[in-house]
């Protein structure tokens, strides 16, 4: 009963965080935003103490349901052993805990946790590493779906589906995905929950309450006949049975009740277990980080490559056709542009875990995960396939972590993302190519104006009107990089 | 296909029957008890030449991709449309090396030479727009009947002249010497009659008729923009009314063709209210019926040329003109109502002629415009954020642009440079409306209608 309990609820979360992930409609936030904002670590960067201390109260009562029910990745684990065991019936088997590797990596999070080396962090942070998973390889082929029902649609002439540009954000996310998902069904398949008992920092944290939890699977030894039933079902290969001894590593098991179900004789109970002594120490003083060094870039005004913009051959030939138009590239940026509500790329970077959440909403196709080694996996923003619309606020609604703080439609454009710079090399006006004037036209904020400079004309950005919004960048004619860029900032104001 | 009921015998039809439609296939069933088709036929007074008063616009053929992905004409859909044509008594075919990317005289050549050459006219422009040089322009001559597969054609056309006036004529058909070089060719029976397509002021329009009266220049036809919209409602400044100029040809017995009488599709797809008031008088009859019958009522024109995409509206067109009824005095005035009504709503003149094109930078400026019509017209774009159905109404509208016209090639990427401008015959201000339209959108997303 109380494994079909926990069954049911696990898949509850499972398939709302997936669809959290899948929905680029934004029609789900309402309804599931807040299975992201329980996730331990993203809380945890929130300084969301409210659902830390509920986690960690949770863990003291109940064990580590959290690992079973709340924490995607867990439960996907779970669903990758299910499968392994009905194909290669090869059951579990008591490892004993391996410390050095267990505390050795949490020893390690917690230190790049707190100097702020955010790729480890993201890196082994658990629902993020699921998120990226869902963003990278499985919503592409949920939009693939899409559009092909939008094809459909077109045909019967409705508007029920549109389509959605698929494109690939990061291959460097891309391939960690990958990498993540292969050995994650690799070492679900054969070993159950090794991840989460041996690498998984959140795993490793929650695991000094779960040894004391209130309510915990208890072996009945004078019911016991050590017949192994439970040990070989233990997904956390955390039961010992022996001869003449029973025992079960509490900082390792999961609560996922395999056990209670396998057990003929009624040995193993799931029960009040506060009768011996209990010691609560108070470790959950997880200081405050330092900030983050070193994130700016000094990447040298890399002057822009200039591939001549546009095919410029205005010469016409014949009525009808299109102009081939060059896809838009990413300019070098000194500092990332972080969206608004980030507070400047600091407090993003230190806060985001890279679950990509944002990313796979986002429905201008602004943001993407960096390449850059210092904030692997996690977002920035880059205008190539459009900007950040005034109207949206979506990213900011989602984010578990607080790494990008809720605005409103009235307080985003408060917020300076960024600072437009012109490369008059390329400007079509300054050239003399063609007028143009597209940016000072576009400007929401009328920070750009056209001057007049010798013969031509050029735009000139007034930096402290300039909000970063980017539409300026997506809309400047020049390909593939435009003549107009937006640099971030690392303290938004 | 349509269906067809007998309709009385018009006067229309009487003088078509007295034309004697010697090129004309009747459809099949001549004692088909609806009434057979009969083709309206109109005879050129200045050569004797008996012309079907439908005749095919060469510039709206379907296109298909190819395996390079280019866009390329269907030539079978082609063949298909105009061995029917042919076999329902349409005989003129108007073309031009610019149409369709300069694929479509090549296309009618295809198409054409399947029939003898007798039994229809060719209609071919010289369109050097860009590169107006004598080697040039006598190059796109020649090759026109490299295309088109014959050796003489029977309608020759100094392509959209007006705009610019005399200067521009000048530099494209005077300096070059052109001129003489076309009245040469007409001696040696190539070209067997010279005139000129007309978009333009009405200054302009008179030069070309001063030519004529002074006997500069003898044209043999013109061919003007005529429907019941631009019949009294042309923007006057830098369009003439088509009544001004039907007159003035009128006045001096020149043969008309007549092009856009359907102003690219918009009179075939007009606002409910319009075609409400339309199919209350003929319930049976299309809505672009209408606007056919407003030309062919007048009897200086010799031709309406229709650019037709598919089957539909050839079978549609041929019932039209195949059992005509000139429009009644009465009727002609509930056109010029419906035309003043549909002069209310904010559309934009666009015929999707693709001269503007291709846009320099990309932008799918047809493509935006017809969207924008569209939706215009059937009533499904949203007005204000207030208004019912509003949500829907916005999704509808965003969802169609991104189906229709790719993002990057949208609205909002038009840079102004006015590159466009003197291509349209329209004289749209493109980049004008561009921004209108973007800003609409925008307005539309930002729910700040």
């Amino acid at each position: 009963m109380l494994k079909k309990l926990r069954v049911a609820l696990a898949w509850v979360f499972w398939i709302g965080i997936t669809l959290l992930f899948l929905d680029f409609t934004g029609a789900l936030h309402g309804y599931l935003g807040w299975m992201a904002k329980v996730q331990f670590l993203p809380a945890l960067l929130a300084l969301n103490v409210g659902v830390v201390v509920a986690l960690v109260l949770l863990t003291l009562v109940f064990g580590r349901v959290y690992c079973s029910v709340i924490c995607p990745l867990g439960v996907f684990q779970d669903g990758i052993s299910w499968l392994g065991t009905h194909k290669s019936k090869k059951p579990y088997q008591y490892k004993k805990e391996n410390k050095w590797l267990r505390y050795g990596v949490w020893a390690a999070f917690v230190i790049c946790f707190i100097v702020g080396v955010q790729v480890v962090v993201t890196l082994l942070a658990p629902y993020s590493a699921y998120g990226r998973m869902v963003q990278n390889l499985l919503q592409p082929v949920y939009l693939w779906c899409n559009n092909l029902f939008a094809k459909l649609a077109e045909r019967a002439g409705s508007y029920a589906f549109s389509n959605e540009e698929v494109w690939l954000t990061s291959l460097s996310s891309l391939i960690i995905a990958v990498v993540t998902l292969v050995v994650l069904v690799l070492l679900a398949r054969k070993h159950g929950r090794t991840y989460c008992n041996a690498i998984c920092p959140v795993g490793t944290t929650l695991s000094f309450f779960s040894r004391f939890a209130m309510f915990r699977p208890v072996i009945d030894t004078e019911k016991c006949k050590h017949c192994k039933a439970c040990e070989l079902h233990c997904k956390s290969q955390c039961i010992e049975i022996t001869k003449d001894s029973a025992h079960i590593d509490y900082s390792r098991c999961v609560d996922c009740f395999n056990c209670l179900e396998e057990c003929k004789f009624g040995a193993l109970k799931y029960k009040y277990a506060w009768k011996k002594d209990f010691s609560p120490s108070a470790q959950n003083d997880k200081g405050r980080r330092a900030f983050m060094t070193g994130t700016a870039i000094a990447v040298g005004a890399a002057a822009f490559k200039s591939a001549e913009a546009a095919a410029q051959e205005l010469a016409k030939k014949t009525d009808g056709g299109f102009a081939d138009i060059l896809p838009k590239q990413a300019p070098k940026r000194e500092t990332p542009i972080t969206p608004p509500g980030s507070m400047g790329a600091r407090n993003f970077y230190r806060r985001c875990t890279g679950c990509q959440l944002c990313i796979a909403e986002c429905p201008n196709n602004v943001l993407r995960p960096s390449s850059d080694f210092n904030r692997l996996m996690q977002p920035e923003m880059s205008f190539e396939k459009g900007y950040c619309r005034p109207e949206c606020t979506r990213c900011s609604e989602l984010c578990p972590a607080g790494a990008i703080l809720p605005v409103t439609k009235e307080t985003k454009t408060n917020f300076h993302i960024g600072t437009a710079g012109v490369n008059v090399n390329l400007c079509l006006e300054a050239t003399g190519k063609s007028p143009c004037g597209k940016c000072a036209e576009v400007c929401p904020t009328g920070a750009i104006a056209m001057i007049q400079q010798g013969e031509h004309r050029r735009p000139a950005v007034a930096e402290e009107v300039c909000i970063g919004c980017g539409k300026c960048e997506y809309l400047c004619p020049v390909r593939p990089i435009s003549a107009i860029t937006i640099n971030g900032r690392e303290v938004h104001v | 296909m349509k269906r067809r009921d007998f309709i009385k015998i018009s006067g229309a039809a009487a003088l078509a029957a007295a034309c004697g439609p010697k090129d004309a296939r009747p459809a099949s069933g001549m004692t088909n008890a609806e009434g057979p088709e009969q083709m309206l036929m109109r005879e050129n007074p200045k050569n004797g030449d008996v012309i079907s008063a439908l005749g095919f616009g060469c510039m709206r053929w379907p296109m298909i991709k190819d395996a390079n992905g280019k866009d390329v004409i269907d030539q079978e859909a082609v063949n298909e449309m105009v061995d029917y044509a042919i076999a329902h008594g349409i005989n003129y075919f108007d073309t031009s090396p610019a149409y369709l990317q300069g694929q479509s005289e090549k296309a009618a050549g295809i198409a054409l030479s399947r029939h003898p050459r007798s039994s229809y006219y060719i209609a071919t422009k010289l369109s050097n727009f860009n590169d107006a040089s004598p080697e040039a322009s006598i190059q796109m001559y020649k090759d026109s009947f490299k295309q088109l597969q014959t050796d003489y054609f029977d309608y020759y056309l100094l392509h959209s002249i007006g705009r610019g006036g005399k200067d521009a004529f000048n530099k494209r058909y005077v300096d070059n010497g052109l001129l003489p070089f076309l009245l040469e060719e007409k001696k040696a029976g190539r070209i067997r009659n010279l005139g000129f397509s007309f978009h333009g002021a009405k200054h302009e329009f008179d030069y070309f008729m001063e030519l004529f009266d002074s006997g500069e220049m003898i044209w043999d036809f013109v061919q003007i923009e005529m429907n019941y919209v631009d019949w009294t409602h042309a923007d006057g400044v830098r369009n003439v009314n088509a009544d001004y100029l039907y007159q003035e040809l009128d006045k001096r017995g020149l043969p008309i063709v007549i092009m856009e009488p359907l102003l690219g599709g918009r009179l075939a797809r007009v606002p409910e209210s319009i075609s409400r008031h339309m199919k209350e008088r003929e319930p049976d009859k299309s809505v672009a019926s209408w606007a056919f019958r407003f030309c062919a009522t007048y009897p200086r024109v010799l031709c309406v040329l229709s650019g037709m995409t598919n089957m539909d509206p050839l079978w549609e067109n041929c019932e039209t003109f195949g059992h005509f009824k000139p429009l009644t005095e009465e009727e002609l005035e509930f056109l010029e109502q419906m035309a003043t009504q549909m002069m209310e709503y904010p559309l934009v003149n666009c015929t999707d002629c693709k001269y503007c094109m291709p846009c320099p930078w990309g932008i799918d400026i047809p493509g935006t415009f017809q969207h924008y019509n569209r939706s215009v017209t059937d009533g499904t774009y949203a007005q204000n954020s207030a208004q019912k159905d509003y949500a829907k109404l916005k999704k509808a509208y965003l969802v169609s642009y991104d189906r229709a016209v790719a993002t990057v090639r949208q609205a909002d990427h038009c840079i102004s440079c006015g590159e466009c401008l003197s291509h349209c015959p329209q004289s749209i201000a493109i980049p004008t409306q561009l921004k209108r339209i973007a800003k609409y959108i925008d307005d539309l997303k930002q729910d700040k209608l």
